[in-house]
């Protein structure tokens, strides 16, 4: 069993109009037979924090296209995108491109 | 295991660039970025928004690292959308602050007499898009030439660029689809600004970055009124594709850069406003028949096609009931 682990999520560049507009969101996940991915994550999300038009935030199992994913502020495209597993205390954010020039 | 900066080898990378699919740690990343905007400039509009604020920034980054000589100011243009451009204008205010910039705001208001609440109160959601578009075009015009500046640099994107020139072939827009990629635009006549683009090959996804790496202040609230569903559109297809092949903004814009229109093709010939003197490729520009419009009540009367109707309004005739009756707002 994976002990739940504690991270910090971060919605912005309007991403958090989708989350009644609350921008930092610091979450316990609880313990599974797995470690936790990215991908179980955004499936966590869905269920538990998006507020609002899933559509302008998930396409598939990904999110959806112009939104930007850092982990620990690095481009999640580095770090294996849906596949990265998740540690205690890692800082998820997620940024709308898709808001006003 | 965290992957290296593929240009330093040192540092951890943090980005992977969709033009090129390198790895750069930050600090390569902010070099690489505003080298490529340099070679963009050859030789500023402020909205607040992401693009906007990180032009200001490189702008003036670079017209200290290569002593440009250039005198920079800010030029941001108030719609008159309230909960929308007043927060904005706060944004665009902290930031002329931030830089030392001077700014001048010219407002829809003085210039033509109606906000953007205003003419949505009279059209609608439909077409109040275009309204805005047109104005906006002018009023940057007109604050430059007040604020006596020789260019205009708006924060316009790569992604931006690549959404224009699909649209112009789904619309057959010839003349536009030509012109559309152009880095400088050649000054069109009296009254009309030379523009420039100096983000034009960077991606959306790396200004986001920049200012998001850089701490950058900017304002990201969608339009209060219906966005402009056509670009809408466009927009999602070219983030699809990104997806599979970031490559495809650079090469929708090379693409859009290599046509050659045959010659013979038949183009609008540029002439002047014979209300106003702005550039026009009819008796009246575009501006002043919405601007006609809205004044007599008729909203319609710039959307689509009326241009027999021109020289009526220059002569002051009356329309007929059948002509009043086609341009009158829908009752909502």
């Amino acid at each position: 069993m994976a002990a739940p682990i504690t991270i910090h999520l971060e919605f912005g560049g309007g991403a958090e109009l989708l989350f009644s507009g609350v921008k930092k969101h610091h979450m316990t996940l609880p313990s599974q037979s797995q470690p936790w991915d990215m991908k179980q994550l955004l499936v966590w999300i869905q269920q538990n924090l998006l507020k609002e038009r899933p559509e302008l935030f998930v396409q598939g199992d990904s999110v959806r296209p112009g939104i930007l994913v850092l982990i620990n502020d690095a481009d999640w495209e580095l770090l294996g995108e849906l596949d990265y597993q998740l540690q205690d205390k890692d800082n998820i954010v997620f940024i709308s491109t898709l808001h006003g020039g | 295991m965290p992957v290296l900066c593929s240009r330093c080898a040192e540092r951890r990378a943090m980005l992977k660039r969709p033009k090129t699919g390198h790895s750069l740690c930050k600090e390569c990343f902010f070099w690489a970025f505003e080298e490529e905007v340099h070679q963009t400039i050859r030789w500023g509009p402020a909205s607040g928004g992401k693009d906007s604020t990180v032009l200001a920034h490189v702008m003036k980054l670079l017209n200290e690292r290569y002593s440009y000589g250039l005198e920079l100011m800010l030029l941001s243009v108030d719609e008159g959308i309230t909960g929308y451009r007043d927060d904005s204008l706060e944004t665009v205010k902290r930031n002329q602050q931030q830089y030392e910039l001077p700014l001048k705001v010219v407002s829809y208001e003085e210039l033509y007499g109606w906000t953007m609440d205003a003419i949505v109160k009279q059209v609608g959601l439909k077409n109040n898009c275009t309204f805005c578009g047109v104005f906006r075009r002018q009023a940057l015009d007109r604050g430059a030439i007040m604020l006596k500046v020789d260019k205009i640099c708006t924060g316009h994107n790569a992604d931006d660029v690549a959404e224009t020139v699909l649209m112009n072939i789904l619309r057959g827009d010839i003349a536009r689809l030509r012109r559309c990629t152009a880095i400088s635009t050649a000054s069109e006549g009296e009254g009309v600004v030379p523009r420039c683009k100096p983000l034009k090959y960077a991606y959306e996804k790396e200004i986001v970055l920049y200012a998001y790496f850089k701490r950058l202040d900017y304002f990201s609230t969608e339009c209060i009124y219906s966005p402009n569903a056509y670009r809408g559109y466009a927009r999602n297809f070219l983030k699809d594709l990104e997806s599979i092949r970031p490559s495809v903004i650079i090469d929708i814009i090379h693409s859009g850069e290599n046509l050659s229109v045959r010659e013979g093709v038949k183009m609008p010939v540029q002439g002047t406003c014979s209300r106003c003197g702005y550039i026009s490729s009819q008796a009246l520009c575009k501006s002043c028949v919405l601007l006609e419009g809205l004044n007599r009540g008729l909203p319609k009367l710039g959307i689509g096609k009326h241009h027999r109707l021109h020289n009526k309004i220059l002569a002051q005739q009356p329309f007929t009931e059948k002509e009043e009756s086609k341009l009158k707002p829908v009752e909502f």
